[in-house]
């Protein structure tokens, strides 16, 4: 392998991997911060055990997250540095504003959260979680505004070979942004939800701290019900504004290689055969893509060979066509995702509301525990999807992959970085899972031991 | 000043912000493993900094996002061109950070030592390869016409650049321990107060050394010989009113003194550095500089309207919180950690 392969093989599996831990600290500090407020305002003590149970999978969580964002940061210079130096102007700037802005905030008001349950007064420790949990938001919104620059440049201008910003506001307003950042900001919520409710359904299934877990239930379905169909919609007009600025991503998402009939059907399955450029067989729905892409039953929607022309005309000689296979399928991986956790959260919806909870069939609660891994298999194929059908581009019309590599690293050291990079994240992962599961199995009242030491320091075993 | 110097004089403030706060954290870190007698002191010494570590960290990743935006050159030549050092700094960053979180929550001692160890590795390494890279930056580096880097490894690692590193790493060790001495009561008080006199005077012939050393290898002192020497003499009153202070057992004004010299480090390398960035041992001409690295003015003036509003507000709230924790952390309280 080359150095563009290895540095994208290593970008790819670190973005997937530190894609794990932020939406679970972006969903759980929400959902966190609500049930704080639950107690704040009625006084329940049951609403505080709640918040401080659940804020343990969200603290161990939110230290990989922290550390694994610092890698993220570093390697646009480290692997991609002559990405850097093009965009550095228009890029960097989200990315500083980031740091500034949201990584300041939450990093300062977890500090006080967590040490300060004795020294605040309960608004102000409340605050403190809101904060964070508005600082997660923020940071989610800046990284994407970078990133939606990579998919739809705009506020720019080409000076000496780099894109030069000229206009902030326009970066800002970007609609790829005002798409994608509800988009992933719901499906993060969706995310903390799913694992709360799966975890909740776990221990409702084993009847144990009922009185505890059923509200728990209750209040993740509501948001894991609101978040998915929130996710659907603004991943519906995100696909619309695909098909007008990023044509060749929906064709290859759709495995159209001819320019569609009007109207033109989606395609359920196909066997995609990228050496011929056609497909052994599909699956279709008669109307769907021509509504998908254009909100009405008429409209057909431009094929990859004519794309492919068309780009060869505008940027010269070249393909421009991504993976196909990838793209196609990721796309439908997570609409299937998304669709079961519509439906999911519809049904844990319905049940909770009821309050069916307790007779609820076993089958579903057992579905709810393994529905915890949903979120997680969309948001990864979305990426990718995204990502690897913007290939040969990183950012779109500009700057092609192949010229964005670092020129002065060998492949020797990516490939030790690679590793390294790779067994560490895999230890984290695994580190996490085991004590998720050590937690939830602890359960909310198995918590007490170290306040122990309050009363009496003496008493207080060695190792607690 | 125009903007493009404003934004070296905040990255510089970033970076030098950065040592003198998680310089605290690294020498805490390493404090772990020569202070305390028990896995309890062990526990307060994590939870002095407890509430701040991950903040002060965020000093570190805002002024790399500030090179990205304002000199995207500099950024891309250093990151890419230390990239092992950098992929290294990662990883100990990375077990440190996790560390601190996971240590306390599985009660085993084999659990405990692998995050100890992952604790002592991460506080120390970083430093030593910082010291290593700010060595090269001043000392200059292969860097070609077309602005890239291209070093072997002595390029990187040789007597100098080691000798900065492990300077770096003892200046952060003094600076925790004055830290610890200020944050805890009773025998950990004590201990550290009496390492932290202890090591004072290595630390003294260790900067001592490297400022000789810089003299001979570097340009600084011709070029800005009369305010380093300023900061030199500072520095040596710094030492002396430190080990004063130790003695008196004034913990607060000492912590001053260590974090001063800190500063006066840090500050001595991008006095001696401006306006340069990154400087090439084949040709002056190939600099990276101010001139020639910057964003656009539109970008530096859209990020100073930025920082100049959120910038307050982010000292003013850190600030508040090391009021709210002011108080020293004792084995009687609830540690998280």
């Amino acid at each position: 392998m080359d150095v563009v392969e290895l540095a994208r093989l290593q970008f790819a599996t670190t973005t997937i991997l530190h894609f794990v831990f932020v939406p679970i600290s972006i969903g759980l500090s929400l959902l966190v911060a609500i049930m704080e407020t639950m107690y704040v305002i009625t006084k329940k003590e049951l609403y505080k055990k709640m918040t401080k149970f659940w804020a343990h999978f969200l603290l161990i969580n939110f230290a990989v997250g922290v550390v694994t964002g610092i890698l993220q940061e570093f390697q646009f210079g480290m692997n991609w540095s002559d990405f850097s130096r093009f965009v550095g102007d228009v890029f960097g700037t989200p990315l500083a504003i980031e740091a500034l802005l949201a990584f300041f905030l939450e990093s300062t008001f977890i500090g006080l959260w967590v040490f300060g349950w004795d020294r605040l007064s309960k608004g102000v420790h409340l605050a403190c979680m809101w904060l964070v949990s508005i600082g997660t938001m923020l940071s989610a919104f800046w990284i994407l505004t970078a990133n939606s620059f990579m998919q739809r440049p705009v506020g720019f201008a080409l000076n000496n070979g780099r894109a030069e910003m000229v206009d902030f506001w326009a970066l800002v307003t970007n609609e790829q942004v005002l798409w994608e950042f509800p988009h992933t900001l719901f499906a993060a919520f969706a995310t903390g939800a799913f694992l709360i409710a799966g975890i909740s359904a776990w221990k409702l299934l084993r009847k144990k701290d009922m009185a505890f877990f059923k509200p728990s239930f209750t209040l993740s379905i509501i948001v894991a019900f609101i978040s998915s169909i929130a996710i659907a919609l603004f991943g519906h007009g995100q696909a619309q504004f695909l098909v007008e600025t990023q044509p060749m991503k929906m064709a290859a998402s759709e495995g159209l290689w001819e320019t569609s009939s009007d109207p033109a059907p989606w395609t359920i399955i196909a066997g995609i055969d990228p050496d011929k450029q056609e497909n052994s067989f599909e699956l279709k729905v008669p109307y769907l893509l021509s509504y998908l892409s254009y909100n009405q039953f008429s409209g057909s929607v431009i094929g990859i060979k004519e794309l492919q022309a068309r780009y060869e005309a505008e940027y010269g000689p070249g393909n421009y066509i991504p993976p196909v296979r990838t793209t196609f399928w990721s796309f439908r991986i997570m609409i299937a995702c998304g669709s079961a956790m519509i439906l999911l959260g519809l049904y844990g919806a319905y049940l909770a509301v009821r309050k069916k909870l307790e007779q609820s069939n076993k089958l579903f609660m057992r579905v709810m525990m393994f529905a915890i891994a949903l979120p997680f298999i969309a948001n990864t194929s979305g990426w990718i999807m995204t990502e690897v059908g913007r290939q040969p581009w990183t950012v779109f019309g500009l700057l092609q992959t192949k010229d964005s590599v670092s020129t002065t690293t060998s492949a020797g050291e990516v490939l030790f970085s690679f590793i390294l990079f790779t067994v560490l994240y895999v230890i984290l992962l695994g580190v996490l899972a085991f004590l998720f599961v050590r937690e939830a199995r602890k359960g909310p009242y198995a918590t007490h031991e170290p306040e122990i030491a309050l009363q009496d320091p003496y008493q207080f075993k060695e190792g607690v | 000043m125009s903007l493009s110097d404003l934004w070296f004089l905040l990255i510089a403030v970033l970076f030098t912000g950065f040592f003198f706060l998680e310089g605290f954290d690294f020498g805490v870190g390493m404090a772990t493993g020569l202070l305390s007698r028990n896995d309890m002191q062990k526990r307060v010494l994590i939870n002095t900094i407890g509430p701040f570590w991950d903040a002060n960290e965020v000093w570190l990743i805002t002024a790399a996002g500030a090179m990205f935006a304002a000199f995207p050159h500099w950024y891309a030549t250093m990151f890419s061109g230390y990239y092992v050092l950098f992929t290294l700094i990662l990883i100990a960053l990375i077990f440190r950070g996790v560390a601190f979180e996971f240590r306390g929550k599985v009660d085993h001692s084999w659990w405990r030592k692998t995050w100890d160890v992952a604790i002592l590795f991460g506080s120390s390494v970083p430093p030593l390869l910082f010291g290593v890279m700010f060595a090269g930056l001043i000392k200059g580096m292969p860097i070609g016409e077309d602005m890239e880097m291209r070093s072997g490894f002595t390029d990187v690692v040789n007597g100098y650049s080691l000798w900065a590193g492990i300077t770096i790493v003892g200046l952060c060790l003094l600076h925790g321990l004055t830290f610890i001495s200020l944050r805890t009561m009773g025998e950990l008080r004590e201990r550290s107060r009496h390492m932290a006199a202890k090591f004072l005077p290595v630390q003294a012939v260790l900067l001592a050394v490297l400022v000789v050393w810089t003299y001979f290898v570097t340009d600084l002192f011709e070029r800005r010989g009369g305010l380093l020497l300023v900061f030199v003499m500072i520095g040596v009153l710094a030492v002396l009113l430190a080990g004063l202070f130790l003695k008196w057992r004034r913990e607060g004004w000492a912590f001053c003194m260590t974090g001063l010299l800190i500063l006066l480090t840090f500050g001595s390398f991008f006095v001696g550095l401006f306006p340069r960035f990154m400087i090439s041992s084949i040709n002056t001409a190939f600099d990276l500089t101010l001139y020639n690295a910057a964003s656009s003015a539109y970008t530096l003036k859209a990020m100073t309207i930025v920082a100049a509003t959120l910038l307050p507000l982010v000292l003013a709230y850190q600030a508040w919180s090391y009021f709210v924790f002011h108080k020293r952390v004792s084995e009687k309280e609830h540690l998280e950690y």
